[in-house]
């Protein structure tokens, strides 16, 4: 897949504070997470990559356009979703779709023909006639959503798109984010401090850390590398099970009386485990392939910085799987 | 595609030309601007003075009126530069109080509804968007100003005839000029205040003091220390010799005054500041409120 973003020894200084420190890799997922604890860097990185603060050092590409000398031509094909309340007051929904469409180059006519189709598709074609100072937070968001998205371009840049969201109305973005992505139209970056979205939505992920790269892996991949990577539920004789399953060349670990998680080494497969659980007349109740969730990928790139990881599980709500 | 058919798709029609989208801005903005009733009947006055302007014109050229009304308004009102420079200070004045009435929200707006993120988040430039809202007050300014008094002056060519035309086309450079600039620091003031006050009566109110505050200041310096330099703190009086500059009627005024100091009588020559320290003295005050506006009009406050 084409890469979307390349960084390039990528910096942004503040005075005298580094905000953004030799960002290094390329991103071409369809849609790229942007993770962090508060103040890492990710809405710096955004603003870099639009081209509202200047890389003090090295450079980024989007689509290969330099962020340095083609800024504009780049925010042509960009759509950004900003994370703060940004409107223009006084003015009906539809109105302010069709300005923001027609200041990215669109006419007059089609402008306004795209600000409803986008005001329909996000689900506010009922109330697209009210001015935004009557919307509620959601609706907000999601005419936010519809700006970005009504002049239709390659990259769609979300910051953290789901804050302060009902249930409902997070799940109708976090839909909505996930079929532009499988129209294969446009390829997005979703900043979040919310795992789970990023988890629901992305394929890719970036985690900055103190203004750093601190992992950059594909989703996808990482989860197959960790297909042997086992949890069951058992009824019976569990640690005699357990010492063979040792014998074979597993690791393993209880995380109750009932239940085992267990790594399967090279050449032991499934079908031995049933074997011994027989065998021990051990009754296998269930049996997960546990793959390592984005939280534990996460919390595996902020190691080292233990008050980061515990305040990042406490505003996710993890579901805090133990790792052997 | 149908508004039904819910789907992302992306744009593939035409584009605007980049050079023209600034005026996506006035567009919108009128739309809002001539909803007020206060405003459009305040716009129609403007035009009350260019119409008896016109009106004087030809009654100069129509020998019938002239014999009807006993007057001869050849000699009451003749049509030559002071004419045309009166028309342009008194249609400029009105353009001050139309940039006072629009001026104000033009910006703060934007800013307290931290709009300019999804403005420059486009392929629109900071310089674009100072330039569309500038735009906003020059179109309208503009109407009022130069628009009208080239009509006026080419009437009045058309009424004397090509001679004239030729012999007076500096009276046309000067209507444009001076209103040009005129629009200009306008625009940026209002813009610059726009951006620093976000309460619309006291931008207003701030419009009215950057005129009128440092005129009185400068009339207690001229004042007290003798003086003519006190001009020079005053956009009014910077003004007026600008436009007596352009329109060719610029002398420098100088006066001579006596007086008593410990007894002893002295006399005072001063004079005018020359034409020159006028412009220098305005392109000045612009810089500083451009540097001004430049500072609010961003994306993004960085507290370094």
């Amino acid at each position: 897949m084409n890469p979307v973003i390349e960084l390039d020894g990528l910096g942004v200084t503040f005075g005298k504070r580094h905000i953004l420190q030799d960002l290094r890799g390329t991103l071409g997922g369809r849609a790229i997470g942007l993770l962090g604890p508060n103040g890492a860097g990710k809405t710096t990185l955004i603003h870099t990559l639009l081209g509202f603060h200047p890389a003090t050092e090295g450079t980024a590409r989007i689509f290969g356009q330099d962020i340095t000398t083609d800024a504009k031509r780049i925010r042509s094909l960009i759509g950004y979703m900003p994370e703060r309340d940004s409107f223009i007051a006084k003015m009906s929904c539809v109105h302010f779709v069709r300005l923001m469409a027609e200041l990215s180059g669109m006419p007059s006519d089609a402008a306004l023909e795209r600000a409803h189709e986008s005001l329909f598709y996000v689900g506010l074609g009922e109330a697209r006639y009210r001015t935004l100072d009557t919307y509620s937070l959601g609706m907000k968001q999601l005419a936010k959503l519809a700006q970005a998205i009504v002049h239709g371009p390659k990259l769609i840049i979300l910051d953290e798109p789901t804050n302060g969201l009902d249930p409902p109305t997070r799940l109708r973005m976090i839909r909505l984010i996930r079929e532009i992505r499988d129209s294969g139209e446009a390829r997005i970056m979703l900043s979040s401090h919310l795992l789970r979205d990023v988890e629901e939505c992305c394929d890719e992920i970036l985690v900055l850390k103190d203004g750093r790269i601190a992992a950059n892996c594909n989703l996808e991949e990482e989860r197959k590398a960790n297909r042997k990577f086992i949890e069951l539920e058992m009824r019976g004789d569990n640690r005699a099970f357990a010492d063979a399953v040792g014998r074979l060349g597993c690791e393993y670990a209880f995380t109750n009386e009932r239940r085992l998680k267990l790594v399967l080494p090279e050449g032991v497969e499934i079908s031995d485990l049933y074997r011994i659980a027989a065998e021990r007349e051990v009754q296998i109740r269930r049996l997960n392939y546990k793959r390592d969730s984005l939280e534990d990928i996460f919390l595996k790139a902020m190691e080292g910085d233990a008050t980061a990881a515990t305040a990042t599980t406490a505003t996710t709500g993890g579901n805090g799987n133990g790792s052997l | 595609m149908a508004v039904y058919e819910h789907g992302y798709k992306p744009y593939a029609g035409s584009l605007t030309p980049e050079w023209s989208r600034f005026l996506i801005l006035p567009r919108h903005a009128y739309r809002d601007t001539f909803r007020s009733k206060f405003f459009v009947a305040f716009f129609a006055v403007c035009y009350i003075y260019p119409l008896v302007a016109a009106i004087l014109i030809y009654l100069h050229h129509n020998v019938n009126a002239i014999a009807m009304m006993q007057i001869d308004v050849r000699e009451l009102v003749p049509i030559n530069a002071s004419f045309f420079h009166y028309f342009t200070t008194t249609q400029c004045s009105l353009g001050f109080f139309l940039t006072v009435l629009i001026g104000p929200p033009l910006v703060s707006r934007d800013l307290a509804n931290n709009a300019l993120p999804l403005y420059l988040s486009r392929p629109f430039t900071r310089k674009e968007y100072v330039v569309g809202k500038m735009s906003v007050i020059a179109i309208l300014v503009s109407l009022i100003t130069w628009v009208p008094g080239l009509l006026l002056f080419l009437l009045q060519a058309y009424l004397e005839g090509a001679g004239w035309l030729g012999s007076n086309l500096r009276i046309a450079g000067a209507i444009f000029l001076s209103s040009v600039v005129w629009i200009v620091v306008l625009a940026i003031l209002s813009l610059s205040v726009s951006a620093w006050l976000k309460w619309r009566v006291v931008a207003s109110g701030a419009l009215l003091g950057i005129l009128f505050i440092p005129s009185a200041f400068g009339a207690i310096i001229n004042e007290l220390f003798r003086t003519r330099i006190g001009n020079l703190i005053s956009i009014g009086a910077i003004m007026n010799s600008l436009w007596r500059g352009l329109f060719g009627l610029f002398e420098r005024q100088s006066g001579y005054m006596e007086g008593t100091r410990n007894g002893r009588m002295i006399s005072v020559t001063f004079s005018e500041p020359p034409l020159w320290s006028s412009w220098l003295m305005l392109a000045l005050i612009c810089a500083f409120f451009v540097l001004l506006l430049m500072r609010k009009v961003r994306a993004y406050e960085v507290v370094k």
